[in-house]
């Protein structure tokens, strides 16, 4: 009787004082020697491993981007990854640093959830696939159809909007994972299958029929996609918005993974402040002065992790267009670092 | 004799009062749990404020704006709210979990009673269910029956048509809707029917002792039965039918089974059914073989010496394994998960968490549900566990 109330004592003292260390996201990075990043896992080009087993995608590079500016070595990072449905959760608990699965912005995300977006690596926009044999031209014909949609996702709320808005019937089947819902579409479960565009063009092959598919013109969303951390951690909101940034930066420099040792040595003052050799920009963030060079030399700017990963390097060979710079006519634009 | 009322009772201390001891070790729990409870509360509550997480279940009233596929109520992703979508979810946990309960019960007594069958070949086969299916896990069966179904049925374009204007394809089965008028009368007279069968029972219950069963219950049919026939043709006795109606791309009108619907309560039974069945032999096992033998040989056929002597006795020791099963299956349900069926995981601790963020109240909450569910479950079985009870006289 004794043993157990005593138990339940300091049961009841532990729980009242168990209030988790607050929040230097950075020093328990350092301190646990790896960086825990929040990734897809399903979804090629974005977040997924490859057939050797190493994680390959432009969510993924980025956080190999931040584990290097931190570690100076791109391997410290552990994946996780996360369904839509739990990856909020993962990153309010603490299981992960930064949440980097192709996550669209919005106001009540930023509000509501206790996180806030640091930036946005890929502008999307939500589409349809459909199937060639039904003769659907317009997402407008979609009248009465079923449409299959993974659960937990702006996507979901789109299409509920979309229908909506244009005065059409809609049959929605939901899944927990995007893997799921493909799978139901491809059983010819529903008419049509919803995802964001970049989504439908890297999950597309993974269909019985890649070529009896068509994705229709219309672009119903704005998905602009980037990294998630908690609120209330300035410097490592700082952290993650910069690393992106210094990524564009150096592509708009032109300091390339092949080139940054030459670049080192320039003379461009926006080179200089961007690898460290001029200023302390680095150290400002609570990192070193050659965190960009770091970046740079080992996972490389934002045009060749694009290109790498769904670009032209890629199977997937998805166009720039909106990810273009703004010097390309595009909308991805860094602040400058002085 | 007086010297001894005089005389002031030993003083002990409260400590070594037994009576004493045992309240004040039980206060000091009861407070030592409840300070544990607030202190994880408050704890909680200044985590979630300090992480600037929204807190409190404001969410409840507002606008779902999301889709779900099987509503039993009517629900509106642009009118109706997270609470309306929690009721969805909700009544379609408790649909499956209904069906499911009298379906397993229903295939695991038909097992079970096999396998103590004397046919070999029925025996042998009702093991085998048993072994294979109790042994794999239930998310794989789930999975393997919604492929299955998907899989083998038509697809949408080449719908099986079946008579009476049914049809039946891999987005699901549609039924022609009966649609009734005057269909409150109807009820009306049902409930009416209802309550004067109920107070035949219990007025004439002396003389219905009398009276042979047959007749009892023939009479108690016929007051459920004769006034809502009655009301029905009284207010015209016309019933229409929604029939499905092929669109562009579905199929519209009529009563619609969907596909995650079926793969679900199907796996559910299935598997469920296999763990019914070893209750119900364990149960059977249970009965000395004297019984069996004695109604044997008082000329009682195999059937009736079953249905009279033998279950009546088996069900005392089936009742608590059975409760077991069917909290079981309840929870089993939340699987759905996996295969799309809209059931409270899905819709509330799925989609509403994630629209909201409130983890901690949404979860909360679904586990709340589920203690109810399975709390009024057990309390059901409780009783008609004390009603089969053995009464010793």
């Amino acid at each position: 009787m004794k043993r157990v109330v005593i138990a339940l004592a300091m049961a009841g003292a532990a729980t009242i004082l168990a209030t988790p260390a607050a929040a230097a996201t950075l020093d328990d990075v350092k301190a646990r020697g790896v960086l825990n990043c929040g990734v897809n896992g399903q979804l090629p080009g974005f977040g997924m491993p490859n057939p050797q087993g190493v994680w390959t995608g432009l969510d993924v590079d980025l956080c190999r981007a931040i584990a290097t500016a931190i570690f100076d070595d791109p391997t410290k990072v552990k994946f996780v990854p996360l369904t839509a449905k739990d990856r909020f959760t993962a990153l309010q608990s603490g299981d992960i640093d930064v949440l980097i699965r192709n996550t669209t912005w919005t106001l009540s995300r930023d509000t509501q959830l206790g996180l806030n977006a640091a930036g946005v690596n890929y502008y999307d926009g939500q589409g349809f696939l459909v199937p060639k044999s039904l003769k659907v031209n317009s997402a407008l014909e979609l009248n009465d159809a079923a449409v299959c949609v993974q659960q937990g996702t702006t996507t979901e709320l789109n299409l509920t909007d979309y229908f909506r808005t244009n005065k059409m019937r809609l049959k929605t089947v939901t899944f927990a994972t995007l893997d799921e819902a493909l799978k139901a579409y491809d059983t010819g479960r529903c008419d049509a299958f919803t995802a964001d565009a970049s989504a439908l063009y890297s999950v597309r092959p993974r269909l019985s029929k890649p070529d009896e598919q068509v994705v229709l013109p219309e672009i119903i969303s704005k998905e602009p996609l980037g990294p998630y951390v908690r609120q209330g951690d300035d410097q490592w909101f700082n952290i993650v918005r910069w690393v992106l940034f210094a990524m564009l930066n150096a592509e708009e420099l032109n300091v390339t993974q092949a080139n940054v040792d030459e670049q080192a040595k320039s003379q461009n003052p926006e080179v200089k402040r961007l690898l460290g050799t001029e200023g302390n920009f680095g150290e400002q963030l609570g990192l070193t002065k050659d965190w960009a060079n770091r970046i740079i030399k080992q996972v490389g700017n934002y045009g060749e992790v694009f290109e790498r990963n769904l670009g032209e390097g890629s199977p997937l060979k998805i166009a720039r267009g909106l990810n273009s710079l703004w010097t390309k006519g595009g909308l991805q634009y860094a602040p400058p670092i002085r | 004799m007086t010297e001894r009322f005089d005389r002031a009772p030993p003083r002990i201390s409260p400590f070594r009062d037994p009576r004493f001891r045992s309240i004040a070790f039980q206060v000091a729990l009861c407070v030592l749990i409840g300070l544990a409870i607030y202190g994880a509360v408050w704890n909680a509550a200044a985590n979630l404020a300090r992480a600037n997480i929204a807190t409190g279940f404001a969410f409840w009233d507002h606008t779902a704006g999301f889709d779900i596929s099987q509503t039993l109520i009517p629900y509106r992703a642009d009118v109706s709210t997270y609470g309306r979508a929690f009721l969805v979810g909700l009544l379609n946990t408790l649909l499956v979990a209904v069906l499911g309960i009298v379906l397993a019960t229903i295939l695991g007594f038909v097992i079970g009673i096999s396998q103590l069958s004397n046919n070999f070949l029925v025996s042998r086969l009702a093991a085998a269910y048993v072994e294979l299916i109790r042994n794999i896990p239930l998310l794989l069966q789930l999975l393997f029956w919604y492929n299955a179904v998907l899989k083998t049925l038509p697809s949408i374009r080449e719908s099986a048509v079946l008579p009476g204007g049914s049809y039946l394809n891999n987005r699901g089965l549609f039924l022609p809707r009966p649609e009734f008028h005057g269909l409150d009368a109807v009820v009306i007279a049902l409930a009416v029917g209802i309550l004067a069968a109920l107070a035949f029972s219990y007025l004439l219950r002396p003389r219905l002792k009398r009276l042979s069963r047959a007749t009892g219950a023939a009479v108690t049919a016929m007051l459920v039965v004769v006034p809502p026939l009655a009301a029905y043709f009284a207010v015209g006795a016309s019933v229409a039918f929604d029939y499905p109606q092929m669109g562009r791309f579905n199929i519209r009108g009529g009563i619609e089974i969907l596909p995650e619907f079926f793969a679900l309560l199907v796996g559910l039974v299935i598997y469920t059914a296999a763990f019914i069945a070893e209750a119900v032999r364990a149960g059977l096992m249970a009965v000395p073989k004297g019984q069996t033998e004695a109604a044997y040989a008082l000329g009682l056929r195999r059937g009736a010496t079953l249905k009279l002597v033998v279950i009546p006795q088996a069900m005392r020791v089936i009742i608590p394994p059975l409760t077991n099963q069917y909290l079981n299956l309840t929870k089993n349900s939340s699987l759905a998960v996996a295969i799309g069926y809209p059931d409270l995981v899905q819709v509330f601790a799925g989609t509403v968490l994630n629209n909201t963020g409130q983890a901690v109240e949404v979860i909360a909450l679904t586990m709340a549900v589920y203690l109810v569910i399975s709390l009024a479950t057990s309390l059901l079985m409780n009783w008609y566990n004390a009603r089969m009870a053995l009464v010793e006289r």
